[in-house]
């Protein structure tokens, strides 16, 4: 009789489980603080533009080497302007952001930005585009050429090496990029809403690409977007943020299993409930009005930052 | 054909004596004269020689001194307004100055020659490096590309469609001071070909050594300027690829 109510109750909990799953429920959860240093470290930090906009407020993030992190949020959130913070193209007005523990301080060769647009430069062929900066970093000829070729092969472009990049596809560009920026072998990779401008089906297929690649190469990936739904198929991690001022919402970690579908139950709900958080977030931040009460260099406020919405 | 054929009609039924406007007739029986005796060549080849002396001298000062005036701050406010000005100077205006420093000399030729065209090109190319696509200095930022290798390499590229059109601007100046400076002294170019005629009541052959200045301006401008730019034009994707 024991082993039937065992059996049944397993089969309960499985049944559960299938439910929470297509509910989308225990796989997207609050962010489980990690042990040991973390890679990137962002502590505390704001930033004003012209010293009126608040464009980040009070933020904290910590990401571990090897994760894949996503910064989403609508437009005027801020995750740009951190991201570029990141990279060192930006100096924050005030916190601090530090790299294993090193504040950053100006671009640096163990980070590397990828543009929304292919930034190639148009007088070099796709070979060229990953030998040049591989040369400046350095590298023999030979050597340069040996990877230009393997991470050209990587993003499947075997064949276009000798094509100038006015003559590829949008897509085609953003592949490009993507394999001169691996091909360089940075620690992090910052990338600023790269497959923004694509069409659907292209932003699929570097979707795949990206995911194959990461999870052979398990870089820090940082990876801003305003599209839940790609968020949810990348990344580790979902940083949700809100504008006025540029805010951290939610911190959630993504238990989905890799390789993801973008129309997978599970993770359409998810979407569905973080824009439903984002959704309360903006109706919150326009009843408050311009609550921008920050001390002059951005950081915090005395009291504790306002938690806007419920958690999920 | 009938602008020729106008001006053949002129020259002929026209009031003023036919040999202060010859025809074309006249004139191109000129230009086979001086070229079958040598004259034309050897004053084109004189000529050209030291054309291509100045503007080289230009466009190698012209060039670094654009990049320096887009990229630092101290030169652009030290050099930008003396740039600017000495730009509005008619660089025949550089003659006496020339001829008091150098003497009636090759140099002071050269000089007039060079200041009349180094300043555009420094100005075409100040724009063309300040017109580059931030993104693409964004990039090259990003990828660790600095000193040297950035200047040569991404930067020159870069602004090369819009310095090669300051070239060739610079070129076009610099004809046409060379040709003022070669009527003013003594010099053995097609300038001075052009002053004897003068000289000699020989307006067939002042009108044939202007066709030759033309043909030559044109030559340069219109095929030898114009193919660079297109090939540059063609490689950095800024035209369509002909179908």
């Amino acid at each position: 009789m024991w082993r039937q109510v065992g059996r049944r109750f397993a089969r309960l909990t499985q049944a559960v489980r299938r439910a929470r799953r297509s509910a989308g429920i225990g796989l997207l959860t609050p962010r489980v603080k990690r042990s040991g240093p973390p890679k990137i470290d962002v502590s505390r930090v704001g930033h004003r533009f012209g010293n009126q906009v608040v464009a980040l407020h009070d933020v904290n993030i910590e990401v571990h080497a090897g994760e894949f992190v996503c910064l989403l949020g609508p437009s005027g959130c801020g995750k740009t302007t951190l991201l570029y913070a990141l990279a060192g193209h930006l100096e924050p007005s005030g916190g601090r952001i530090t790299i294993d523990g090193l504040r950053v301080k100006g671009p640096g060769p163990d980070r590397l930005l990828v543009f929304q647009e292919p930034a190639l430069f148009p007088w070099l062929n796709v070979r060229q585009n990953l030998v040049f900066p591989l040369r400046a970093r350095g590298l023999s000829r030979a050597e340069a050429d040996a990877r230009a070729r393997e991470y050209v092969a990587r993003v499947h472009l075997d064949g276009f090496e000798e094509t100038l990049p006015h003559q590829l596809s949008g897509g085609m560009r953003m592949r490009v990029q993507l394999a001169r920026a691996l091909a360089l072998d940075p620690a992090v990779l910052l990338m600023d809403e790269p497959f923004a401008a694509l069409d659907a089906q292209t932003r699929g297929h570097m979707h795949q690409l990206l995911q194959q690649v990461w999870t052979r190469d398990r870089k820090t990936v940082v990876f801003v977007t305003h599209d839940v739904r790609e968020a949810l198929v990348l990344g580790d991690r979902v940083v949700v943020m809100a504008a006025r001022p540029g805010r951290v919402l939610q911190d959630l970690d993504v238990r989905l299993e890799r390789p993801r579908d973008p129309d997978d139950e599970a993770l359409v709900e998810m979407s569905r409930r973080i824009r439903d958080e984002l959704r309360r977030a903006e109706a919150a931040g326009a009843a408050e009005g311009q609550d921008a009460r920050i001390a002059a260099d951005g950081a915090a406020p005395l009291g504790p930052a306002p938690n806007l919405g419920a958690p999920l | 054909m009938v602008p020729l054929l106008i001006w053949e009609l002129l020259s002929r039924i026209g009031p003023w004596p036919h040999w202060l406007f010859p025809g074309p007739l006249a004139v191109a029986a000129s230009v086979v004269h001086m070229a079958a005796d040598g004259r034309l060549g050897t004053a084109a080849g004189r000529s050209l020689a030291r054309l291509v002396q100045g503007y080289a001298l230009s466009a190698l000062a012209g060039v670094p001194l654009g990049v320096l005036l887009a990229r630092s701050t101290l030169v652009r406010d030290a050099l930008r307004p003396v740039v600017l000005g000495l730009q509005a100077l008619p660089s025949i205006c550089w003659l006496p100055l020339a001829i008091l420093w150098f003497g009636l000399s090759e140099t002071s030729i050269l000089f007039v020659v060079v200041m009349g065209s180094v300043l555009a090109i420094a100005i075409a190319t100040e724009d063309a490096i300040a017109g580059v696509d931030p993104l693409i200095l964004r990039a090259a930022g990003t990828l660790g590309i600095r000193g040297a290798r950035f200047h040569a390499g991404v930067l020159l590229p870069a602004a090369l469609p819009g310095i090669l059109t300051g070239l060739k601007l610079g070129w076009s100046f610099a004809w046409r001071a060379l040709m003022a400076g070669e009527l003013l002294f003594v010099a053995g170019g097609l300038g001075q070909l052009l002053q004897n005629g003068r000289e000699l009541l020989d307006a067939a052959q002042v009108m044939g050594v202007m066709a030759a200045i033309v043909a030559i301006g044109v030559a340069v401008d219109r095929v030898l300027f114009r193919i660079l730019e297109l090939r540059v034009r063609r490689r950095w994707g800024l035209v369509e690829e002909p179908a």
